[in-house]
């Protein structure tokens, strides 16, 4: 038995790894801004700021990568090509499986754009 | 017929109108490529940044443009056959998905490794020997030097900075949202209500520089401009301490006219009892490169039009007309005004 079924009929599956790429960018951004908004409250490095970026950049990219592998094992493992567009239950489930298949690989390349400034920006611009 | 086009008496048709505004229009181009207000002919480190990063825009958009046209090209001319699916797949995965993705991950890169030079937060962090306070008014600029240890020397309408010196530039607004820019030596950048922002610039060649408001702000918003001097270390301090000093003009004849008439309830001249602070200073408007924000010469005809109709000069200006003024005691305050160097 499986964990997860390989057909989900849910469009979640299709919004997961845009999710994870739109709370990534949030937290990113809101929680650098508020760290250089406080910084003197909370009497820490901007250090904290990178690592903790770099800690949830690299938890997104892992969780992407699994909402790929569910997609791509949804698609029936690239057996089974595009368009899937005849008007079946099977051609539904592959139109799923590779519109989130390629969603993941959107979504990867975003999450790691948005934290690429983290590697260059080392202080809160006054 | 077509615009652009024309026909002789056989019917011929001749594109000359259209070749002479393609090259009109080009001639428009280039003159930006150069002059005192050009990104393009840089004068300072961050501009030269920007515009080295224009250049490589513009020679990788060449580039794939050539690349678009030659496929294009190529399909509609040399291979006019379909293409097999599998063909077609290949070219939607490498030019249309890997292409553009390694593309604009070099571009982010290169960007992102231009923001230390641009934004040298660590030149900020500690207080540094020149910080220069400008806020933009409808439709002036307020400029205020900040010396380590000395009084501030306030100024308007031109900022003066010593050559390879990074200056540090605190940035308010009294009124509405205007936009701080020196095309030749870097920026932008906003100048908002309630806020300071904080920039830094290093100029790199001596000259003199436009720098108009960026950022829509009324109606003179085109005629808000300052001029930017940029002088060696050492004439910039001769000049900075003779800017803290009273202009020598200070108390000569036209001053009694100057305050008979009120002035000093908006204007500043060291040295006098003229302290207001509504509109520019005028302690060393005299050697001011322009006038009126960067829009008149320095000369006397330009103070007394701008005395007696500064409304028609600058639309929206909050100082009134003196046209009610004898000729003869506006030009008195004109040749004052120039007289404060």
């Amino acid at each position: 038995m499986r964990l997860i079924p390989k057909e989900v009929e849910s469009l979640w599956t299709l919004f997961t790894a845009p999710t994870i790429w739109a709370v990534h960018f949030l937290v990113c951004y809101v929680g650098a801004a508020v760290f250089c908004a406080k910084r003197n409250a909370l009497g820490l490095d901007f250090i904290t700021v990178r690592s903790g970026i770099g800690i949830v950049t690299v938890i997104a990219l892992l969780a992407i990568l699994g909402s790929g592998w569910l997609a791509w094992r949804q698609w029936g493992f690239g057996t089974h090509e595009p368009p899937h567009d005849e008007p079946s239950h099977h051609d539904r489930n592959r139109f799923q499986g590779f519109a989130t298949l390629l969603l993941c690989a959107l979504s990867f390349v975003a999450v790691i754009f948005t934290a690429m400034p983290a590697a260059i920006i080392t202080e809160c611009n006054p | 017929m077509s615009i652009g086009v024309a026909s002789d008496a056989r019917g011929r048709r001749e594109r000359r109108p259209l070749k002479q505004l393609f090259l009109i229009a080009f001639a428009v181009l280039l003159s930006g490529c150069a002059g005192v207000q050009s990104a393009l002919d840089p004068a300072g480190t961050e501009a030269e940044a920007v515009a080295t990063l224009f250049w490589v825009m513009v020679a990788g958009g060449t580039l794939i443009w050539i690349a678009v046209m030659g496929g294009f090209y190529y399909a509609t001319r040399i291979k006019r056959e379909p293409h097999s699916e599998r063909a077609a797949g290949r070219l939607i995965l490498w030019g249309g998905a890997v292409f553009p993705v390694v593309v604009l991950t070099l571009l982010l890169a290169y960007g992102l490794s231009l923001m230390p030079k641009l934004r040298p937060w660590t030149a900020v962090a500690e207080e540094p020997a020149l910080r220069i306070e400008v806020t933009g008014e409808q439709f002036w600029w307020r400029v205020t030097y900040h010396r380590a240890g000395e009084d501030p020397v306030v100024a308007a309408n031109e900022i003066r900075l010593p050559v390879g010196e990074r200056v540090v530039f605190t940035l308010k607004s009294a009124d509405v949202v205007h936009s701080f820019w020196i095309p030749s030596l870097g920026g932008k950048m906003d100048m908002i209500p309630g806020r300071d922002n904080t920039l830094t610039l290093e100029a790199t060649r001596t000259g003199i520089y436009r720098s108009p408001c960026a950022e829509f702000c009324g109606s003179s918003h085109a005629l808000m401009v300052f001029s930017t001097v940029v002088m060696e270390p050492d004439a910039f301090d001769d000049w900075l301490a003779r800017e803290a000093r009273p202009s020598p003009g200070a108390k000569a004849d036209g001053l009694d006219a100057f305050l008979r008439n009120g002035c000093q309830a908006c204007h500043a001249i060291t040295g006098t009892e003229a302290n207001g602070v509504i509109g520019p200073d005028l302690s060393h408007v005299g050697s001011r490169d322009t006038l009126g924000a960067g829009i008149l010469q320095n000369e006397i005809d330009s103070y007394v039009a701008l005395i007696r109709r500064p409304d028609v000069i600058k639309p929206g200006i909050r100082m009134p007309g003196f046209h009610g003024l004898p000729d003869e005691e506006i030009e008195t305050i004109a040749r004052y005004l120039k007289g404060l160097e």
